[in-house]
C-alpha cells in the first residue's frame, strides 16, 4: 500500500485531467452524436500554446491567452468542419473529424518542426514539489481534483439553471423538435464546443505541467482515454464522464505501479470493449430504443 | 459489339497497359529508383484501402481496426521468414529468440534456395492473413454487435491493445519486444507487389459481385430491410469483417516486405486514419477509386510534392516556407476540402468499366425539355 500510494495520488490527478477532456467529448456526443476525434488534438494545441506563451509573456497574460486560443480553435473547427455537414450521414461527419485531427497534427508538425516542445517555464505554484505522507509529488496533483470538481459543479449548475443550459438539454433530447421550438441550434452547438475547448485548455495546462515536453502526438492518447471515460460513464452524462475518468486514471496508475506499464493503455481499451458489450449505456447513461 | 463486351475489353486493356508499364519501369530503372518505391508502397496501400473499403464502403461497418490487422500480418510474415542463420543478430536482446524454424529455410531445402524463399514468403504472407482473420473472428464476436461509432472506437481500441501486446517484453522471444525485426527476405522489384496485390484485389472484386457482395450492400443501405429480405445480418457482417481483416493482414505482410524492417510503433491509429482518408478521397464504395487514390496519394506524397518539404517547389526557392512538414500540411488541407466539398471522392461509387457509361439520363431529359 505504501508503495502504491504515490501512484494512487497520480491516478486521482490524471483522472481529473481526463475528466476535463471527457466532458468535451460527452457534451458534443450528447448533442451531435459525433465522436469529436479532433478534441484530443485541440487539447494538444492548448499545451503547445501554453509552452509558447509562458516562455514569452507574464502569467496573467499567457493563461487567458491559452484559454482564448483554444476556445477560438474549438469554435472554428465546429463552424468550418462540422456545420456544413449538419444534414450529411453521421459517417461523413466522423470522417471530417478524423480529417481535422489529421490536419491539426500536420499543421502542428509544420510549426514545431516535429520537435517536441520542452515545457521550459511551467506555471509556478502548481509545479512546486510537495510531499504528502512520504510521497513526493507536484502541487498540480492536489490542485487538479479540486479544480476539476469545482468546474464540474459550475458546469452542472449552468446546464440545469440557465436558459442556454436548458436549450442544450432540449437539443440533446431531440434535435429537430428543439429547432421547431425556436432554439437556435447553431449557437447552442457553438456554446457546447466553446465549453468543451475551455475545459480541455484547463486540462492541458494541468496535464503538461507533469510532462517535460509537448509533442504533436501528445493529444491522441489522452483524448482517446478521455473518450473511453465518457463511454464508461455513459455518454452524454457529465457526472458519468467525471466518475469514469477518475476510475480510468486510478486504474491506469495502479497498473503502472504494479509494473505493467506496457499494458496501462491496453487496459483502458479492454475496459472499453467490456463496457460496450456488457452495458453499452455505461454507468449513468440513458437507455435509447431504436425505432425503424 | 454490345456494351458489356465493350466494358470487359476496356477494363482488360487498361489493366494490361498499367501492368506493362509497371514491368517496363522494373526492367529499365534500378530497384532503388523512386518510381519503383512509389509503385511498391502504393500497391500495399491500395490493397489495404480496398480491404477497408470492403468493410466501410460496401458493408457499412465503420471499423478503425485496420492497423491492428496489418500489424498481425506484418509480424507473422517477418517472424516466419527470418532465416535461421540471422536470428542471433536480430534477436540480440533475447537469447534463443525467434521461432525454432524458418519458412525460407524449410522450403529452401525442398525447392532450392531461390524458389524456396519465394514459396516460403508467400506462405508466410498467407498465414499472416489467416491469423488476422482468426483474430477478426474472435474480436468480432463481441464487437460486431455494436453500432456505427461505438464499433469504430472499439476496433480502434482493439488495435491499440494488439500494439501493446506486440511491444511487451514477455512476448519478446517471438516479437523482439519493441525492437526492430529485420533481415527477412523481401522483393526488390515492383512487379511481385503488383501481382500479389492485384490478385487479392481481383478476389475482392469477385466477392463484391457475388451474392455475398450484394448482401453486404443491402446491409449497408438498410439493415432492417436487408434482414426482412432474409439476409442473416450477424453472419454476413462477421463474414465481411473476417474477409476484410484477412486482406488487411496480407497488406500488412506486404508492408513489412516493402519497409524491410518492422516494429509495432508505426501501426498506430494514424495509419488507419491515413488509409481511411485514402478511401474517402477515392470514393467510399469504389474499388477503382481506392486504388487510384492510393497511387495518387503515394505518388504525390513521396515524389511530386517532395519539394514542399525540402526548400524548392516549382522552381520557387523559399526554405522558410517549404520546410519539413509543409507537404503534409498542404495535403491535409486538400483532404479536408475533399471531405467537405467533394464528398463523393474521385470515383463516387463508380468502377472502371462505368467510365464508358453514357452521361446520366437526367441531363438528356433536361436537354429534351429545353428544346
Amino acid at each position: 500500500m505504501q508503495e502504491l500510494f504515490p501512484y494512487l495520488l497520480n491516478g486521482i490527478s490524471v483522472g481529473g485531467q481526463y475528466a476535463l477532456i471527457a466532458i468535451g467529448y460527452t457534451m458534443v456526443y450528447g448533442i451531435l452524436r459525433l465522436i469529436n476525434f479532433a478534441h484530443g488534438d485541440v487539447f494538444m494545441v492548448a499545451g503547445l500554446v501554453m509552452v509558447y506563451t509562458t516562455t514569452a509573456l507574464p502569467l496573467y497574460i499567457s493563461i487567458p491567452l491559452v484559454l482564448a486560443a483554444t476556445v477560438v480553435l474549438g469554435f472554428t473547427i465546429e463552424r468550418v468542419a462540422y456545420k456544413p455537414l449538419r444534414t450529411a450521414p453521421r459517417m461523413s461527419v466522423m470522417i471530417s473529424a478524423i480529417g481535422v485531427s489529421y490536419l491539426i497534427q500536420n499543421l502542428a508538425f509544420y510549426i514545431t518542426g516535429g520537435v517536441p516542445q520542452p515545457v521550459t517555464k511551467p506555471i509556478p505554484f502548481i509545479s512546486n514539489t510537495v510531499s504528502i505522507m512520504g510521497a513526493s509529488t507536484k502541487m498540480v496533483t492536489l490542485v487538479t481534483p479540486v479544480l476539476t470538481i469545482a468546474l464540474v459543479i459550475v458546469l452542472v449548475y449552468l446546464i440545469n439553471h440557465t436558459k442556454t443550459g436548458m436549450a442544450m438539454r432540449a437539443v440533446s433530447k431531440d434535435f429537430e423538435t428543439a429547432q421547431l421550438m425556436g432554439i437556435k441550434i447553431n449557437s447552442v452547438i457553438s456554446v457546447t464546443f466553446i465549453i468543451g475547448s475551455f475545459l480541455a485548455a484547463v486540462g492541458a495546462m494541468l496535464y503538461f505541467t507533469n510532462y517535460p515536453s509537448v509533442a504533436i502526438t501528445s493529444g491522441g492518447m489522452p483524448g482517446l482515454k478521455a473518450f473511453v471515460a465518457a463511454v464508461f460513464g455513459g455518454i452524454g452524462s457529465i457526472p458519468g464522464a467525471v466518475v469514469g475518468a477518475f476510475i480510468i486514471g486510478l486504474c491506469e496508475e495502479v497498473i503502472k505501479g504494479l509494473g505493467y506499464t506496457t499494458f496501462s493503455d491496453a487496459f483502458t481499451f479492454a475496459l472499453l470493449i467490456v463496457v460496450l458489450c456488457v452495458k453499452p449505456t455505461g454507468l449513468f447513461g440513458e437507455k435509447v430504443t431504436d425505432k425503424v | 459489339m454490345n456494351m458489356t463486351k465493350k466494358k470487359t475489353i476496356f477494363t482488360a486493356a487498361v489493366l494490361l497497359v498499367l501492368f506493362a508499364a509497371c514491368v517496363i519501369v522494373d526492367l529499365t530503372l534500378p530497384s532503388y529508383h523512386i518510381a519503383v518505391t512509389v509503385i511498391k508502397k502504393a500497391t500495399v496501400y491500395a490493397l489495404v484501402a480496398v480491404s477497408m473499403n470492403l468493410l466501410n464502403g460496401f458493408t457499412g461497418l465503420f471499423s478503425l481496426g485496420q492497423a491492428g490487422f496489418m500489424l498481425l500480418g506484418a509480424y507473422s510474415y517477418s517472424v516466419l521468414t527470418i532465416p535461421d542463420g540471422k536470428k542471433a543478430t536480430v534477436y540480440q536482446y533475447f537469447e534463443n529468440g525467434g521461432l525454432p524454424f524458418s519458412f525460407t529455410d524449410i522450403f529452401g531445402g525442398i525447392f532450392g534456395e531461390q524458389v524456396g524463399t519465394i514459396v516460403g514468403m508467400l506462405i508466410a504472407l498467407l498465414i499472416g492473413g489467416l491469423l488476422a482473420a482468426l483474430f477478426a473472428f474472435l474480436i468480432g464476436l463481441p464487437v460486431l454487435r455494436l453500432k456505427s461509432d461505438y464499433l469504430a472506437i472499439a476496433t480502434l481500441g482493439f488495435a491499440e491493445i494488439l500494439k501493446a501486446f506486440f511491444q511487451w517484453n514477455g512476448l519478446g522471444p517471438i516479437t523482439n519486444g519493441s525492437n526492430l525485426l529485420k533481415s527477412y527476405p523481401t522483393f526488390n522489384k515492383a512487379t511481385p507487389y503488383v501481382i500479389i496485390a492485384g490478385l487479392m484485389i481481383a478476389l475482392i472484386v469477385l466477392l463484391i459481385n457475388s451474392t455475398y457482395g450484394r448482401a453486404f450492400k443491402a446491409i449497408r443501405d438498410d439493415e432492417v430491410a436487408a434482414e426482412a429480405m432474409g439476409i442473416n445480418l450477424a453472419r454476413h457482417k462477421r463474414m465481411s469483417f473476417i474477409i476484410s481483416s484477412f486482406f488487411a493482414g496480407i497488406g500488412g505482410g506486404m508492408m513489412a516486405m516493402y519497409m524491410g524492417t518492422i516494429a509495432a510503433a508505426p501501426f498506430k491509429s494514424a495509419l488507419t486514419y491515413e488509409i481511411l482518408l485514402i478511401v474517402v478521397i477515392g470514393g467510399i464504395g469504389s474499388i477503382t477509386g481506392s486504388v487510384l487514390a492510393s497511387f495518387l496519394y503515394i505518388f504525390s506524397s513521396e515524389w511530386l510534392l517532395r519539394g514542399l518539404d525540402s526548400g524548392t517547389f516549382l522552381g520557387i526557392n523559399a526554405p522558410a516556407v517549404f520546410k519539413n512538414g509543409f507537404r503534409m500540411a498542404v495535403f491535409s488541407v486538400i483532404i479536408m476540402v475533399i471531405v467537405l466539398f467533394f464528398r463523393k471522392g474521385i470515383m463516387g461509387d463508380k468502377e472502371l468499366p462505368n467510365l464508358l457509361d453514357k452521361r446520366p439520363k437526367s441531363r438528356k431529359k433536361k436537354e429534351a425539355a429545353g428544346k
